[in-house]
């Protein structure tokens, strides 16, 4: 049995008195890949942002690789040296060369040295496949290029789990096939990943699990294959019958 | 000459007189363009006289350079002994210097922070002597090199100052937060004459006895008080205008608050705000002149002292013209320095 790298337990979330996570229990095993699809406003991008603590939530626990996720700064900033994250809109640093994007971390807040980080930071453009790329500036680089680069971006942490957040969805159609290629890459090198997104595709391809979110509970979950051709719950059937079309 | 024979009219035709009211406008402008080139150029050359005395400049109608030739050395260095001017001269090129080498964006780095430092050094020392330099105190100081220092160092030393106050204020520390806001407001709230003044006269009244400060130090202690409030309002438009997204990528990276800051924010944030930067840097480098009402002798009170003298009672439209160049080539290189950063930093980030 291997360990649970993150335990979510009965998070409740409010905004004022909007009550956005209801109860939400999820426990994610070291390398696991758990694709999260559901209707938007349903608690997916808030339920993700706990991990990393860019939310917090009034009640519940949660541990990520062992760590409490509590007010203590110390704890939260060492949660958010192991956790990684890619955003819809990339979120690149536009002042600084994709270079300057992928090292600034590394140097920064684990003190690798320069020349080390600058390495590695080659590898992983090289792994997404822009390594020419380097000494341009994020807004030379189409919408594709820029989210591989937020990916290598996350990855220069080497972080034991990496969350994305419907990486795809501000992408135009013909730059996702670049962007899943690389997550489908990365999900076969056994690092733990969450991933808020509706490609059906990438989910029966690399998916354990695949967790269905309604009103702030996580409804339906269950494996790709199970999920998508026999749902259980009417909302989830509702839901899949709408994005399949 | 081909283009002048056949573009020209055409240029002419398609931008100055394309409609019946447009030509009358354009004629308009041009002869009030002809006429008012045709008087300037009467006065500063034809009509003007080059040498003579003030009863010479005094019989013709155009300008009198007699009049700066004579005035030019209290005009620039105000009390500072004559026999000994080659040191302000020196000391203003020196800093001068060092604007000029540290103002690349591609020479930001920590060696830059040394060799302004290194400007600030000489130019005091120079200015102000000691080892084997005889001692000039700063009362004699004055004129240009005075109006140089005031101004320089208020906008070097409040920019950082501002940079904290638009911090603390958009922070979530209640106290700073509060701190902040009243000081911005109490400072925004009233002229910089009379904080001036306040600086000048009331200070001392609180100090111990026995104890003063010079007034020097307190006019410009003043002026960076005064002016880090309109640059905190500046630089806090540029932090709000930075995207949320920003300091989530920065934060789930695990860069800390200051990092966040001092790495991704505040790079951005000054970079959006480099046009009202520059325009609170010249509105104070005009403002420095303000310190001729608690009797320091800058650029402009040393002119207005000029027109005192008996042998040359009524040149001060030569004057007041002279001296606005002076302010003029100052504001307008900075303006033109904010347009290259602008662009550099336009074409970089796009
Ligand atoms: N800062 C906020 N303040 C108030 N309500 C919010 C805030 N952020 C999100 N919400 C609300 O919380 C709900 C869940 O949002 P979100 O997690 O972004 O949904 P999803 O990612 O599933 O589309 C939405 O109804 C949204 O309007
Ligand atoms: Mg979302």
């Amino acid at each position: 049995m291997s360990e649970n790298i993150i335990e979510m337990n009965k998070i409740n979330k409010w905004y004022d008195d909007f009550h956005v996570l209801k109860d939400v229990d999820l426990n994610v095993k070291k390398g696991e890949k758990i694709v999260i699809c559901g209707p938007s406003g349903s608690g997916k991008s808030t339920m993700i942002r706990c991990i990393n603590r860019l939310e917090e939530f009034q009640q519940g626990s949660l541990m990520v690789d062992g760590i409490n996720i509590n007010n203590n700064i110390k704890n939260i900033e060492a949660v958010r040296k192991d956790v990684g994250m890619v955003f819809q809109h990339f979120n690149l640093f536009p002042h600084l060369t994709i270079l300057e994007n992928l090292t600034l971390a590394p140097t920064r807040v684990k003190r690798v040295p320069k020349e080390e980080a600058e390495l590695m930071a080659m590898e992983y453009l090289d792994l997404v496949r822009i390594g020419d790329q380097a000494h341009k500036f994020p807004g030379q680089l189409s919408g594709g290029q820029k989210q591989r680069v937020a990916i290598a971006r996350s990855l220069c942490m080497r972080p034991k789990v990496l969350l994305f957040d419907e990486p795809t969805s501000a992408l135009d159609p013909e730059m996702v096939k670049e962007v899943l290629d690389v997550m489908v890459k990365l999900a076969k090198e056994g690092i733990t990943m969450l991933c808020v997104t509706h490609e059906m595709g990438f989910a029966r391809e690399v998916a354990d699990r695949v967790l269905f979110m309604d009103e702030g509970r996580i409804v339906e979950e269950n494996n790709p294959n199970d999920f998508f051709d026999n749902p259980k719950n009417e909302r989830t059937k509702n839901f899949l019958s709408q994005i399949i079309h | 000459m081909n283009w002048f024979i056949y573009e020209f009219p055409k240029w002419l035709k398609k931008n100055l007189f394309n409609t019946p009211v447009n030509s009358v406008v354009s004629l308009f402008i041009i002869s009030l363009g002809l006429k008012a080139s045709m008087y300037i150029l009467d006065w500063t050359f034809l009509s003007a006289v080059f040498t003579g005395d003030a009863s010479t400049c005094r019989e013709s109608t155009g300008f009198c350079y007699p009049f700066i030739k004579e005035k030019f050395p209290f005009i620039i260095y105000g009390f500072y002994p004559r026999e000994l001017i080659w040191r302000p001269t020196l000391a203003m090129i020196l800093l001068l210097s060092s604007f000029f080498y540290v103002k690349e964006p591609k020479r930001w780095n920590k060696y830059s922070l040394w060799i302004l430092s290194s400007g600030f050094f000489l130019f005091f020392f120079l200015m102000r002597g000691g080892l084997f330099l005889e001692v000039v105190t700063n009362d004699k100081w004055g004129g240009l090199p005075l109006t140089l220092m005031l101004s320089s160092i208020g906008i070097i030393f409040s920019y950082p100052f501002g940079i904290m106050l638009a911090l603390a204020r958009r922070g979530n520390l209640k106290i700073l937060k509060t701190l902040s806001i009243t000081y911005i407001e109490m400072i925004r709230g009233v002229p910089l004459i009379s904080i001036l003044f306040m600086s000048s006269v009331m200070f001392p009244l609180f100090l111990p006895e026995g104890i003063t400060i010079d007034k020097l130090l307190r006019a410009q202690v003043a002026i960076i008080l005064f002016v880090s409030a309109y640059m905190a309002e500046v630089i806090r438009g540029g932090l709000e205008s930075i995207d949320k997204g920003q300091y989530e990528a920065s934060n789930s990276l695990g860069l800390s608050y200051f990092q966040t800051m001092r790495f991704i924010i505040i790079p951005q944030a000054i970079r959006v705000v480099i046009p009202p930067t520059v325009n609170t840097a010249i509105g104070m480098f005009k403002d420095t002149s303000l310190v001729l009402i608690i009797a320091l002798f800058d650029l402009l009170n040393t002119t207005k002292s000029s027109l005192k003298d008996s042998d040359w009672l009524g040149f001060s439209v030569e004057a007041y013209v002279f001296v606005a160049i002076i302010y003029y080539v100052f504001c307008y290189a900075m303006s033109k320095y904010a347009n290259r950063l602008e662009e550099e930093f336009g074409i970089k980030s796009r």
